[in-house]
């Protein structure tokens, strides 16, 4: 009984299924009232579906979940506030135009004589800012503040409501290192406020800072929960990863094709991107024939701005890029497609593939120009080009004509795949190329970008799956922050560098 | 694999039933409205029915005037229908049509009154296409250089178009006692009457072949070439038009350009084909009208020709009715279709979705739809730490 | 013919426009797009004829007008909001339904197909002494100081911005947006029945399509307003001090009178082009809510 009712969070076995894939399975976590406690996993293991569960955002197939001591399974949202259960999602949800009283207070706002009372309003906010340490302009619209003050804002939002629980997801992923220091000072002084705090998160030098407890999900289960003292990095990343088996396609490199000179070469690149004005920050890179560079990096330091920046799809504000000597950075995408860029995205159901359209018409995507005569449509030659390329990368079903919509993830990313590399192309840009694919659709992809290595070919691989940049790359480089903080050759890369260079711990090793 | 056979067979099934079924719950809805307006007039609604049928399809004239009105409302509903495909709403098409008809009449005035029907008639049609088109990229300007909303544009400019239309023609081209031009010498389109005599005194024209022939052109250029195959995706996703090379806004430009072009062209239908003048307010709402045949006809030009035939008989079925119930009593039943297609299309779509899915999962909240997507929707962005099983061994 | 002839003729002239831009800015910022007013003023011109007339009472009158567009506005809220039909679809719709509906009642309960007979009004007198006595006027002039009041002052106009801007994060925080929205499309629809009272009650009859596009100034008045209240009511007096010159110019060919017409319009064209300063909309205004 004592041991219960010290708990904040208690869920028991919860189960959650979306359509045949369970996202959590007979997962558990007990948060005791007042610890900072990490919830940490890879993509997709399930810390996301288990927050929204506790916060009332979906309800669990199984399982048991209670806060505070009561039972509370299957509740609402508006219980959960009720109950005192804040989350601040990875995605803002401020009204921009609106000040940062209002947004605090919207759905709970302060009324006198039946009116908006703005100024109770505004006090109500002032008085929070000034206990807790959260420092924001209170008659300032949203808009005009840093990704750091909006986050505030949203922290500042749950405990007007009262949250004694606080779910923070991914809340480092946008913040800069001296927001990301501001932040856990806030942490530390609601937690000595009486507040609880989980905090989702991948950066393991973050867990080990300010965490005083985590627990580890793989595959939505979950694996070990442990006082952060008792452990390390090392072990918490063989925790979340846990793989018995090694995947085939980490067998040994080939030896090295590469060819002298370099075929892509980016040069002092600075992009803007939505949240920072320098998403990437002076990076410059060359890669040669026969080379893969792979650029390794937590998601959201600039990768995605990097190579929409290198593609045509998002515009440099300075820098230069190269291909094969030939100056493209003011080239459009259609003529960099026709410079010998081939682009495999990183989000393909939104940039990728249109989902309404057939596997036929998706493999000419891009490639529209060489499919038409006069403008017309060949039909005969996009539906031949479709009858190879399915059968060749093995598109299933083997039906040219369905919606790409209609596919499972793997096989629309072969679509994507066969489009891009089954034409002639100088410099391939893969970023996450295997993400959410099954295990059988990896080992072919992985074949494929080794098989276009050995041609020659000249590959820029991004990915978030430092298993999968160790297995391919020539070269590894490591993005934090819009910059490019290492570069070695794969004899030199290991886990535990990489890692700590990724997760922005390398910084205090170097200095 | 194996469950996998016939997709392309079931999506396309699927997708006829969400394209056909709103419409088919409308038209029940609307039919029962009607059923219950006319009980309310102590007239019998099988009697009713019969007349309108009777009016417009039982008589050559009747069918005559059907026509005629489907016509400009084929023309009409093609322009929102392109508009559409690109993902954008022209509803300005009232405008433009107007000014398609006032440019086909300028031109026709100033065709010597020699000019052989040849040359005349395919110079009109150009003028009418210019006429409209020119109207139709002003909204596409502004969207493309300045991101304005195109509906706000287009129901403004319709203003703006009609008012300087108006302007011209009173102040300097009317015919004295009215508010039309003069008499074209040249370009008019020949009336089916003089082919098929029974059609004596309809208004049906030859712009119904130009309008068949638009149709079909309209479909070939959006489904066959590679314009349609790049306005479409941006219509879908822009996102993954731009990754294959398309510019939106350059798309955005020229298909409300276009659209605009269609509806001008059907200025021709009451221009060149029945007064052989140009009339102020010859419009009358076959802009607005042709919303809603780009709807009941789901953006599909053969679609749009159907739901143009469906539209014209309601409304020459108001005339053909009269002597029973007032005809206004067809201009409420054509809103009626509308609200109602246009209400059930996400609604049915919901209960057919519903329906289809394997296993229900209860949704607490809104958002949770999103989570209901699982895997295949927004991932979890993050990074794998990995120990281990890499090269280093 | 003095200044304060002039001022009486732009008021009276602006009154419509007034009320229905009151209720149209309330509706655009909670998300909704307002091209229906034309038709709920039509609407409302309708009901308070047939309300004036059958009941001999002018208040009855003023009672149904607002009625008659609350019911239109109602079925726009139902279809749009509720079933999440195209906004702009069924609100075109919503203005063929209240044309055709009018005339089709109109012949019913008048048999005309032009216009009703002959009914009471506030405006008795004649002049500047007409306009002070008639109450819809006042109306008109406190309405959007009332709408500025409502969205900057009032909970419920927080949440219509926040409706309107972002309805995701309203509703994350128990904003129910949806009825937010249909509070605030039938508070446009009242308002814009109101202005068709006065249109109705100032000339004594209902005629076929009266309103004469005048719900879409009251829109252009909100969008060159840049979806402010107070800015949208000097929007609307501008708009008919125009219409007045225009009335005086008459005869003198100075301006032709179609060009005075198309005023609102072009202005509110160039001011979404961003000539002067960019004026958006509100964010999500016109997206359909899961």
């Amino acid at each position: 009984m004592n041991a219960r009712s010290s708990l904040a969070v208690r869920m028991a076995r919860v189960d959650k299924a979306f359509g045949p894939v369970l996202a959590t399975k007979s997962a558990s976590l007990e948060v005791q009232l007042g610890e900072i406690h990490a919830l940490v996993g890879e993509n997709g293991a399930g810390k996301s579906t288990l927050m929204r569960i506790l916060g009332g955002l979906i309800a669990p197939d199984a399982g048991r979940v209670e806060v505070f001591g009561r039972e509370v399974t299957g509740w609402t949202t508006r219980a959960a506030i009720q109950a005192g259960v804040g989350v601040v999602h990875q995605h803002f949800m401020l009204v921009r135009p609106l000040t940062v009283a209002e947004n605090v207070v919207l759905g709970q706002e302060p009324k006198r004589f039946g009116l908006f009372d703005k100024a109770a309003a505004r006090r109500a906010v002032a008085e929070l800012i000034e206990r807790t340490g959260l420092r924001v302009p209170v008659d300032r619209p949203v808009s005009e503040l840093s990704v750091g003050g909006a986050q505030r804002v949203e922290i500042l939002k749950t405990l007007y409501r009262g949250a004694k629980l606080l779910v923070l997801d991914e809340p480092t992923a946008v913040l800069s290192p001296v927001e990301v220091r501001e932040l856990w000072g806030v942490l530390r002084s609601l937690q000595s406020g009486g507040a609880t705090v989980v905090l989702i998160t991948h950066k393991l030098d973050e867990v080990m800072e300010i965490s005083s407890r985590v627990t580890v999900m793989r595959r939505g289960e979950t694996i070990v929960s442990i006082a952060t003292r008792e452990t390390s990095p090392t072990e918490l990343a063989r925790a979340m990863v846990g793989r018995a088996v090694a995947l085939a396609s980490q067998q040994r490199q080939a030896e090295p094709v590469k060819q002298k000179g370099s075929a892509l070469e980016v040069r002092d690149l600075l992009v803007a991107g939505a949240r920072r004005a320098r998403a990437v920050d002076s990076v410059s890179l060359t890669v040669a024939p026969g080379e893969i560079l792979g650029v390794a990096g937590v998601e959201g330091n600039g990768q995605t701005e990097l190579v929409e920046a290198i593609a045509g799809l998002r515009p440099a504000s300075f820098g230069s890029i190269r291909l094969g000597g030939r100056e493209v950075a003011t080239f459009s995408v259609r003529e960099r497609i026709a410079a010998g860029f081939s682009h495999i995205p990183e989000d393909r159901q939104r940039r990728g593939l249109v989902l309404d359209y057939s596997v036929a018409e998706n493999l000419v995507l891009g490639l529209q120009e060489r499919f038409c005569r006069h403008g017309i449509l060949d039909r005969r030659a996009i539906a031949e080009r479709a009858r190879r390329l399915v059968a060749e990368f093995d598109i299933r079903p083997a039906d040219a004509q369905a919606p790409a919509r209609a596919l499972s993830g793997g096989n629309q990313q072969k679509v994507v795949i066969a489009r891009e590399m089954g034409r002639d192309f100088q410099v391939l840009l893969a970023a996450q190329p295997t993400r959410g694919v099954d295990v059988g659709a990896i080992e072919f992809i992985h074949g494929r970008l080794r098989e276009a290595r050995a041609a020659g070919k000249t590959i820029l691989l991004v990915s978030a799956d430092l298993n999968e940049v160790l297995a391919l790359s020539d070269r590894i480089a490591v993005m934090y922050g819009g910059r490019l903080v290492a570069l070695l050759p794969r004899a030199e890369a290991t886990v535990e560098i990489l890692g700590a260079q990724m997760t922005g711990a390398g910084r205090k090793e170097a200095a | 694999m194996l469950r996998f056979t016939g997709l392309a067979n079931q999506d396309r099934r699927r997708r006829l039933e969400e394209a056909l079924l709103p419409t088919l719950v409308a038209l029940l809805v609307a039919l029962v409205c009607g059923e219950l307006l006319i009980l309310a007039h102590g007239e019998s609604p099988a009697e009713v029915y019969r007349e309108l049928l009777q009016g417009t399809w039982g008589n050559a004239y009747g069918l005559g005037q059907v026509l005629f009105k489907a016509t400009t409302l084929t023309f009409t509903g093609l322009a929102v229908g392109l508009g559409l495909r690109a993902g954008l709403f022209n509803i300005g098409a009232e405008s433009q049509l107007a000014a398609g008809g006032f440019a086909a009449a300028l031109t026709g005035l100033a065709l010597p009154s020699g000019t052989p029907a040849l040359a005349a008639i395919p110079v009109c049609l150009l003028a009418a296409i210019l006429g409209g088109g020119l109207v139709g990229a002003v909204p596409g300007v502004l969207k493309a250089k300045f991101g304005a909303h195109e509906v706000i544009v287009t129901i403004m400019l319709n203003f703006v178009v009609l008012a300087a239309l108006n302007w011209v023609v009173v102040a300097h081209l009317h015919v004295p006692e009215s508010v039309h031009t003069p008499e074209i010498h040249a370009g008019g389109l020949a009336k089916l009457s003089r082919i098929f005599p029974s059609f004596h005194g309809s208004a049906a024209n030859l712009s119904l072949v130009v309008a068949l022939l638009t149709v079909i052109g309209t479909a070939f250029v959006l489904f066959r070439t590679r314009f349609g195959f790049d306005l479409r995706a941006v219509g879908l996703q822009p996102d993954a038009a731009e990754y294959g090379g398309v510019r939106p806004s350059r798309i955005y430009l020229l298909a409300l350009t276009f659209s605009g072009a269609l509806a001008g062209l059907g200025g021709i239908n009451s221009v060149l084909g029945y007064h052989g003048y140009y009339e102020d307010g010859f419009a009358g709402g076959a802009g607005f009208l042709g919303i809603a045949v780009a709807l009941v006809g789901r953006n599909d030009p053969f679609g749009i020709a159907l739901a143009a035939l469906f539209f014209a008989t309601l409304s020459q079925g108001g005339l053909a009715i009269h002597a029973l119930v007032p005809r206004q009593m067809m201009e409420v039943l054509q809103a009626i279709v509308i609200i109602a297609v246009a209400a059930s299309v996400p609604e049915v779509r919901r209960i057919l979705r519903l329906a289809r899915r394997p296993r229900p999962t209860i949704d607490r909240s809104s958002t949770a739809s999103t989570a209901a997507d699982g895997p295949a929707g927004p991932q979890e962005p993050g990074v794998n730490v990995s120990a281990g099983h890499g090269g280093s061994r | 013919m003095s200044v304060v002839d002039l001022v009486a003729q732009v008021v009276r002239i602006a009154t419509p426009y007034l009320l229905a831009a009151a209720g149209g800015v309330i509706a655009e910022r909670s998300g909704v797009i307002s091209l229906t007013l034309e038709g709920f003023m039509l609407g409302g011109a309708f009901t308070a004829a047939l309300g004036t007339y059958f009941f001999h009472s002018l208040a009855l009158g003023v009672l149904c007008g607002i009625a008659g567009g609350l019911l239109l506005a109602g079925i726009h809220a139902g279809a749009s909001i509720r079933l999440r039909a195209d906004q702009v679809v069924n609100g075109i719709a919503i203005n063929l339904l209240a044309v055709g509906a009018t005339r089709y009642f109109l012949r019913i309960a008048f048999d005309s197909a032009s216009n009703s007979p002959r009914i009471a009004g506030f405006n008795e007198s004649p002049g500047l002494v007409g306009l002070v006595e008639n109450p819809l006027v006042w109306a008109g002039l406190l309405a959007l100081p009332v709408a500025w009041l409502m969205l900057n002052r009032t909970a419920f106009g927080l949440r219509v911005r926040a409706s309107g801007e972002h309805p995701e994060a309203a509703r994350s925080v128990g904003v129910p947006v949806g009825r937010v929205q249909l509070w605030a499309v039938l508070w446009s629809g009242a308002l814009a029945g109101l202005a068709g009272v006065y249109l109705a009650l100032d000339q004594h009859q209902f005629s076929d399509q009266m309103t004469a596009s005048r719900g879409y100034i009251a829109l252009a008045a909100i969008i060159f307003g840049a979806w402010e209240p107070l800015r949208a009511g000097l929007a609307c007096l501008l708009f008919a001090a125009a219409e007045t010159l225009e009335i005086h110019l008459q005869g003198t060919s100075l301006v032709p009178p179609q060009v005075v017409e198309m005023i609102p319009y072009a202005l509110t064209i160039i001011a979404l082009a961003g000539v002067v300063r960019r004026v958006a909309p509100p964010a999500a205004l016109g997206r359909a809510q899961e």
